[in-house]
């Protein structure tokens, strides 16, 4: 194609040989001796609304590597074009590099072409990226954006299926945030009035009723103006307040003896380039 | 939450769908139901579209897991439209099944889709072909797929007729798919109607309230 990518498209079929390598390593160290590093989930609500000259998406901030917090400002609203955002859940490594890999061609492609990337173009890119995987790329996403052609909103699932719906939840806390998304919705609502609160409504629910979701509200605001990526829009209610210092006065440590020595540096040999400036 | 909800029999989003296309005399009407699931629990979009446009007089719909099937006819599609610049005219209706068919028998061992094809073409004119998971293709004169055709082969069997007008035809297939979103869970939402003919493709959507009812109460 002349509108290249930098991603070559691989060899048909798809490449086993890590998860071969990781069999044998675990068969190696014996029955329940393996410390494979388990996958970091971001454990997640995250939504976005179609509104009436715009698109708003929103997500929660909190990682989580079992049942520790990992990250309490997690960034999962990924920057994909000027126009096009796009909300991340299931795996973190996933997400963050599928949306890195769509961005960078996408970027390709307006130098390319001249022209301005449009949603369902990332779209399709995305799923044609992750069927070939078989759903072994764990993300599951939310894709909005405006462009010439209007606002839209894209689902885009691990096993790449595709569906343009006018709001969406996705992630751990999905169900409790598609209850006040199926509530409150409705078309061509405004979006500095109505859309932002029903967004931060919906991921607050999230929050509440999932474990996997917590801490602040990220909120993303895409309009053919521009966009406004606000975050944190709202903080947890139940931020910590970090009591002690953790810098500590130089002297803390006892020094018991210092040592200075001199590297003796010989000088071999000395050329000098002149640079063609003309 | 999604992570929980098994998805055994297909990869991800299935349309456990009701699709079905009927011949009538001088076209042919195909319509599905809108309801895509995860699990056989969880309905994952009440509006999704079954109904793939592969070419001008062309249509296909869609059963399986959503990511395969979409993949397929996106592929069809390109095929199709390659198909036609080469012979410069539309593709035949039998051209459309086949394409499907080969990527379908093909890749068998990793795709879980089947289609329904119907469209018009000049040589043999309007014409319904079913190509099914494995990659069989028949063509019939009508012809009823997904998890809820089951429960409509009866009503189907006994009710059609060869030949019927386009409003008798629309009837049938209307009444078909309520009877079998009546029964069937994972069908549902609204219902997607295709009418084409040599004149033109013709979109009917009707809302599963208004839809016929049969002893509902």
């Amino acid at each position: 194609m002349a509108l290249s990518h930098v991603f070559e498209s691989p060899v048909p079929g798809f490449n086993f040989e890590n998860s071969t390598r990781n069999l044998l390593l675990e068969d190696a160290l014996g029955e329940g001796k393996s410390n494979a590093p388990k996958p970091l989930k971001t454990g997640t609500t995250i939504a976005g609304v179609v509104c009436k000259d715009g698109v708003v998406l929103g997500a929660d901030t909190r990682a989580t590597s079992s049942e520790v917090v990992a990250d309490k400002m997690c960034a999962k609203i990924h920057y994909i074009a000027p126009n096009i955002y796009c909300c991340g859940a299931g795996t973190a490594a996933d997400t963050e590099k599928t949306t890195e890999l769509l961005s960078s061609n996408l970027t390709i492609f307006s130098m390319n072409s001249g022209r301005n990337p449009r949603v369902v173009m990332a779209a399709n890119i995305l799923q044609n990226m992750l069927f070939r995987y078989h759903g072994a790329i764990g993300a599951n996403l939310i894709l909005g954006g405006v462009d010439c052609t209007g606002s839209h909103i894209y689902r885009v699932g691990p096993y790449g299926s595709m569906d343009k719906v006018p709001y969406l939840a996705m992630g751990s806390g999905d169900l409790a945030a598609m209850g006040v998304l199926e509530d409150r919705f409705k078309p061509r609502m405004e979006v500095l009035k109505e859309a932002k609160t029903l967004v931060r409504d919906a991921i607050r629910a999230g929050i509440m009723s999932d474990l996997g979701s917590g801490n602040n509200i990220d909120i993303c605001v895409i309009t053919s103006k521009g966009v406004d990526y606000i975050r944190p829009y709202q903080e947890s209610e139940y931020k910590d307040n970090r009591q002690k210092k953790y810098k500590y006065k130089p002297g803390t440590t006892p020094v018991l003896c210092e040592k200075v020595v001199r590297l003796e540096l010989e000088l071999v040999h000395e050329t000098v380039q002149k640079m063609e400036t003309s | 939450t999604m992570e929980e909800r098994p998805n055994h029999q297909y990869k991800g989003v299935s349309t456990g769908t009701t699709i079905l296309a009927v011949q009538f005399n001088g076209g042919v009407i195909i319509a599905s139901d809108s309801r895509a699931s995860m699990g056989g629990s969880y309905v994952s979009s009440k509006i999704i579209n079954k109904l793939i446009q592969v070419h001008d007089r062309i249509f296909c719909c869609i059963a399986g897991s959503l990511a395969d099937a979409q993949a397929v006819t996106k592929m069809a599609k390109f095929q199709l439209s390659f198909h036609s610049i080469q012979m410069e005219s539309p593709p035949l209706v039998k051209a459309a099944a086949s394409v499907l068919k080969e990527l379908c028998y093909n890749n068998r061992e990793d795709l879980q889709a089947g289609f329904i094809t119907a469209g018009w073409d000049k040589k043999k004119g309007a014409q319904v072909y079913t190509v099914s998971m494995g990659g069989m293709l028949i063509s019939q004169p009508f012809t009823i797929g997904g998890s809820g055709s089951t429960y409509i082969y009866g009503y189907a069997d006994a009710k059609y007729k060869p030949d019927m007008s386009r409003e008798e035809c629309l009837q049938f297939t209307t009444n078909a798919l309520a009877l079998a979103i009546g029964r069937d869970n994972v069908s549902g939402g609204v219902a997607h109607l295709v009418v084409i003919t040599e004149d033109g493709v013709e979109h009917v959507l009707i809302p599963g309230d208004k839809l016929p009812k049969f002893h509902d109460e």
